[in-house]
């Protein structure tokens, strides 16, 4: 097989597994929803406060919901035996490792991005800052995968991986955080979007050069 | 001139001895730099026109938080030449010096708070510097948590070096990204840069303070790096030779 046909069937392969346990989606989804609905309760119906905290409670919902979703990442590849099989092809292991968080976040990241907007709406968001904030969604949440991978695949197997991952994740998902609310909030207080975006798409290429290369690294330690 | 053989301390049996050796002169001279930091920082160093005897915190405050920055470094710095070149010492070098950056980072912390109580009126401000050094903490949790949960000591080196690794290529990002956000929130108004008006000696006693600090952090990890040695080569000749010869 050529290189191109080996990623589509790998992309295949990821996304049809992904369709036989939608649960697993759904979950990940509902999580995003309840995460963001429980703010307003805790802090007041109050839509002055709704709308200065939006972007940040649903950045932050989708910063956790994100997490939640990685161990579905290796976990499952690693108990079945299909890593290793993975490993030992002539395919780059850089190459498969990208189609995998592709796929991951065709399938966490995406319904996230698509789900947002409701949320917006239920803090009042005008709709300028809805659109940017789908439009910081889209450029970060691909960024919560690709660094996300490295924690999944470092904690491979291990007990406690679920909060391990948490702990080694979330201080890395700071940055994404940082400039993905601050879009929404510059976009409310009349700043424009325009120079966060900026650092959120360069934050993604960034990482979408670099961590394929340590999740590569982190799964030879985790397998070896 | 004769070439000094370095890769003799490479081996963990051989840096056992010289860490040995050298830990007391480490910590004395810890000790010796802390008496006269502290001496210099107390008695010599002015009161502050504007902050009164409080500042004087700043003595410990900043060289923790200055150490806690340079010991990620140099954790990192161990983490990559042990994965360059596949050296055990240098992973136990890694993750003998992570408490010790944790501890200072909580050092710098809590005295942060301290300070800022008087100064700012509240114990914790979400300046820049003060988040940063909270993420900071959680990289050093993460490091430790993530080797601790590995039973296998060649995987823990192996995984707690990569994600030092890659928590040093993030260190930059986050601190101008909280910088960034800082500015952009305008949340505390109070900047800890101070005017350049700051008096030499007040600096002179810092320095001594972040001397101090650095061979304290050089004497424990060295004491540390020694009982992970041990840990990891219980089963090795040279360790029950060692025994009996002390026995």
């Amino acid at each position: 097989m050529t290189m191109p046909q080996t990623l589509i069937a790998l992309l295949r392969r990821e996304l049809t597994l992904a369709m036989r346990r939608r649960g697993d989606v759904l979950t990940i989804l509902f999580f995003f929803v309840i995460v963001a609905s429980l703010f307003p309760l805790g802090v007041g119906p109050d839509p002055k406060v709704l709308r200065l905290m939006g972007g940040g409670v649903v950045w932050v919902a989708a910063l956790l919901a994100a997490m939640l979703s990685l161990g579905r990442l290796f976990a499952n590849d690693y108990a079945d035996g299909t890593l290793e099989q993975l490993i030992l092809t002539p395919t780059p292991p850089v190459v498969w490792i990208l189609c995998k968080i592709i796929a991951h976040w065709l399938v966490s990241g995406v319904p996230l991005i698509l789900m947002a907007p409701v949320l917006g709406v239920q803090f009042g968001l005008p709709a300028d800052a809805l659109w940017v904030l789908v439009f910081s969604l889209l450029l970060g949440t691909p960024v919560l995968s690709l660094i996300g991978a490295i924690g999944a695949a470092l904690t491979l197997g291990l007990r406690g991986g679920g909060v391990l991952v948490s702990l080694l994740v979330l201080p890395l998902y700071i940055p994404v955080l940082i400039f993905g609310a601050g879009a929404v909030d510059s976009t409310i207080s009349g700043l424009g979007a325009e120079a966060h975006l900026s650092l959120l798409g360069g934050i993604l290429i960034l990482a979408f050069m670099l961590t394929p290369w340590a999740v590569a690294a982190a799964l030879r330690i985790s397998i070896e | 001139m004769s070439v000094f053989n370095w890769y003799k301390f490479s081996s963990p049996a051989t840096f056992y001895t010289l860490a040995g050796k050298l830990v007391p002169w480490f910590y004395a001279a810890a000790i010796l730099l802390c008496v006269v930091g502290l001496y210099i920082s107390f008695f010599m160093a002015p009161t502050d026109f504007q902050q009164g005897e409080a500042y004087r915190i700043i003595f410990i405050h900043v060289p923790a938080a200055w150490m806690s920055m340079f010991i990620y470094i140099v954790m990192a710095g161990w983490a990559a030449i042990g994965l360059a070149f596949n050296t055990r010492l240098s992973f136990m070098m890694a993750s003998a010096l992570a408490p010790t950056g944790a501890m200072l980072t909580f050092v710098s912390l809590w005295t942060g708070a301290l300070w800022g109580k008087p100064m700012w009126g509240a114990w914790w401000v979400w300046d820049a510097r003060l988040t940063s050094e909270l993420i900071l903490f959680f990289l050093y949790l993460g490091f430790m948590a993530l080797q601790a949960a590995i039973d296998d000591p060649r995987r823990a080196d192996r995984a707690g070096a990569l994600i030092a690794l890659v928590g040093v290529i993030n260190v930059p990002i986050i601190y101008f990204s909280v910088k960034w956000w800082n500015t952009l929130h305008q949340g505390a108004s109070v900047s800890m840069t101070k005017s350049s008006s700051m008096a030499s000696i007040m600096l002179i006693g810092m320095l001594v303070m972040a001397l101090a600090a650095w061979m304290y952090a050089i004497a424990a990890s060295l004491s540390r790096v020694r009982s992970i040695i041990l840990e990891r080569e219980r089963n090795a000749q040279w360790v029950a030779q060692m025994l009996e010869a002390e026995l």
